[in-house]
């Protein structure tokens, strides 16, 4: 997973409420079996109306979402992460988030900031008014900047070790294996296996 | 303090806790699926990594498969069936794939099986692994990173939801179902409004469903944001799994059934929130809009947009749906019914539907989709097929099919469908589809009229 410091970007408004992972990476696109060429399938249904904002020309090359709240519900699909990540976006903002997206986000490198609606709202407008606008999101800080405005957000210790480190989870968890082992030795012998 | 039932299990599989960490969480069962899984295994092979535990894994085939009889004939769905054939064959994992008698739609055959059991911990890389809930056990869904973290490891780093109560008060009036109460829950709470916890659902309207009922309650957990939804083990689940394949027998089973009783939530605990709602004020519920949020009691009508907590979405809604405020729901016309999914694609979900279709004829496209292969064997011994088919319903074979439409099984541009699945997102059931999401009841009565409606409605017009 690639580290994850600071960021700073052109910004995307996305005014839309509820962005299901259904919308993000329609279910056709989850054919494949391998993890490139996802951004093509980004928003792919919306994409084909001219209006829609990321086929805006002063768009191209933006890398920070700015969403509506309940960002990423719905189906667990990684792939929606994938996606936008392969389309170029290093941070999606929002008021709130469907928790496997947001899980998803940050195994990956990709970074979920919670704001509260109205400073999602400014910046949104504030994009809007200039798409040229740069945003920087500071994980190391805590903060989103832009237009001399301040927002801090929240973010667990942990997750932002994790992700300024650029580490994988699965490398850290091994090096618990003998806990594991000694869990299992206690579990109920009735509890079921496949076999 | 009291604990919760859901804080009870969380403990129970607790491998490591430190602080500023996450919770190490032990997970009992790993379901899996052709759609969220290879990528997860090429992660191993690069790594080197071998899979932990086998053993407490199942694959199955499901939303990729067709249910007509013969081979898939989109190459890319039949390449992603046969790299998880590959995958199960290398690293050793039982799969039921299409033709076993075993196979089905994941959240189908956990249960049926006897392998979802009380108070254990189950995940799968598909955000309904909630419905497990029914049976007491914690079951969410995960992302591919995830899956591939829990076959290295059998564990999960994870930090443990709030909890929330949905207490259900008096009992369901006739002809109201599971899905009715779990579609007006989720558009009491809003599709955020569970973010973050794990719903327990409570109270005398839940005691008095059926396993089947249950699942179809904890199935649409997710729909209202929670992680998870779950309820409380009692005499209802150990009928239901007792003689099952993978249930524990003889002295086990006492034991088993001793720990499982242990499995509430002490008189004296806290949920961070609590949910009330009367069961005995509902009736049918449809959904009208492009989340399972916006819905209401089939009586009513369209909404008005201004009148809604989220004026825009639902004004974006009705422009997706084609709807106009203030038409009745009632006089909304369909042109597809759909009955399946892991919602309501099981025996006693067919059963309900066939006794509304018995004697009738649908006028409607309709397909009637078995959630598993023992469902399918299971309806066919009782004849609900015939009844079925007399209706002019089209049988099929079992998968997750116009659910998420990844098979053939899609609806049309602009084409309508009263569905018995999970989602009416946009486009969930083909592009440019438009779904209301409704019980096995009103899409067997749907089917008959070709407009929204109650089995009752039927019988009036009779």
């Amino acid at each position: 997973m690639e580290a994850f410091t600071t960021h700073t970007g052109r910004a995307v408004p996305l005014r839309r409420s509820n962005v299901d992972t259904d919308q993000i990476i329609p279910a056709v696109w989850l054919k494949q079996v391998s993890r490139t060429g996802f951004d093509r399938g980004l928003f792919s249904a919306w994409r084909e109306d001219p209006g829609f904002v990321l086929n805006d020309p002063a768009r191209q090359g933006a890398s920070i979402l700015v969403a509506g709240p309940d960002f990423g519900t719905g189906s667990s699909r990684e792939h929606a992460v994938w996606a936008l990540q392969q389309y170029g976006f290093r941070v999606v903002i929002a008021a709130r988030f469907g928790d496997i997206f947001r899980n998803n986000s940050t195994k990956m490198g990709l970074l979920p900031v919670v704001l509260p609606a109205t400073t999602v709202e400014a910046i949104q407008a504030a994009t809007e008014a200039d798409p040229s606008l740069e945003v920087t999101v500071d994980l190391a800080a805590r903060q989103v900047r832009w237009a001399g405005e301040t927002a801090a957000f929240e973010i667990d210790d942990y997750t932002r070790w994790r992700l300024m480190e650029g580490l994988d989870d699965i490398g850290l968890t091994l090096r618990h294996a003998d806990e594991v082992t000694e869990y299992e030795n206690g579990r109920q012998p009735w509890l079921p296996t496949t076999v | 303090m009291g604990r919760t039932l859901a804080e009870k299990v969380w403990e129970q599989h607790v491998v490591r806790r430190a602080e500023g960490e996450p919770d190490l969480l032990y997970i009992d069962l790993h379901l899996i699926h052709e759609v969220t899984s290879p990528q997860a295994f090429d992660g191993l092979r690069m790594a080197g990594r071998p899979v932990r535990r086998p053993e407490l894994t199942i694959a199955t085939e499901d939303h990729n498969v067709p249910t007509v009889l013969g081979p898939i004939e989109d190459p890319v769905s039949r390449t992603q069936v046969e790299t998880l054939r590959k995958n199960c064959a290398e690293f050793g994992i039982r799969l039921h794939p299409m033709g076993d008698a075993g196979q089905g739609v994941v959240h189908i055959i956990g249960p049926q099986f006897g392998l979802t059991q009380p108070g254990m911990t189950i995940v799968c890389g598909d955000s309904h692994t909630s419905t497990h809930g029914a049976f007491g056990a914690i079951a969410f869904g995960i992302g591919t990173s995830e899956v591939e973290h829990v076959l290295a490891t059998q564990t999960l780093p994870a930090y443990r939801p709030r909890t929330m109560a949905v207490e259900v008060s008096g009992e369901l009036p006739p002809g109201v179902t599971a899905k009715d109460l779990i579609l007006a829950i989720i558009a009491k709470i809003g599709t955020g409004g569970g973010q973050g916890h794990i719903i327990e659902y409570r109270g005398e309207a839940i005691r008095g469903l059926s396993m089947e009922g249950r699942m179809t309650v904890c199935n649409m957990s997710i729909e209202a944001g929670a992680r998870a939804g779950l309820i409380a083990p009692d005499e209802t689940t150990f009928a239901y799994l007792k003689g099952r394949p993978h249930a524990p027998t003889g002295a086990a089973w006492d034991t088993a059934v001793e720990h499982w009783r242990s499995l509430t939530t002490d008189e004296d605990a806290v949920f961070d929130t609590v949910v009330e709602i009367d069961a005995s004020t509902l009736t049918p519920f449809v959904t009208w809009g492009t989340n399972p949020g916006q819905g209401a009691p089939l009586g009513e009508s369209v909404p008005d947009p201004e009148h809604t907590s989220d004026p825009a979405a639902a004004r974006r809604a009705l422009e997706y749906m084609g709807l106009t405020a203030g038409t009745p729901l009632r006089e909304i016309e369909v042109d597809t019914v759909f009955m399946g999914s892991c919602t309501n694609g099981r025996l006693e979900d067919l059963r309900a539907a066939a006794e509304v279709l018995r004697g009738r004829r649908v006028v409607t496209r309709t397909l009637v989709v078995p959630g598993s292969m023992l469902v399918k064997l299971q309806a066919e011994q009782e004849g609900l097929h015939e009844v079925f088919r007399a209706a002019g319903a089209e049988w099929r074979e079992a998968g997750c099919s116009m659910c998420l439409g990844m098979n053939p099984d899609t609806l049309a541009p602009g084409e309508r469908s009263a569905s018995t699945s999970n989602r009416n997102f946009e486009g969930r059931q083909g592009r440019g589809g438009r779904t209301h999401l409704v019980s096995p009841q009103v899409a067997a009565a749907t089917a008959v009229t070709g407009r929204l409606t109650a089995p009752a409605d039927l019988d009036q017009e009779v």
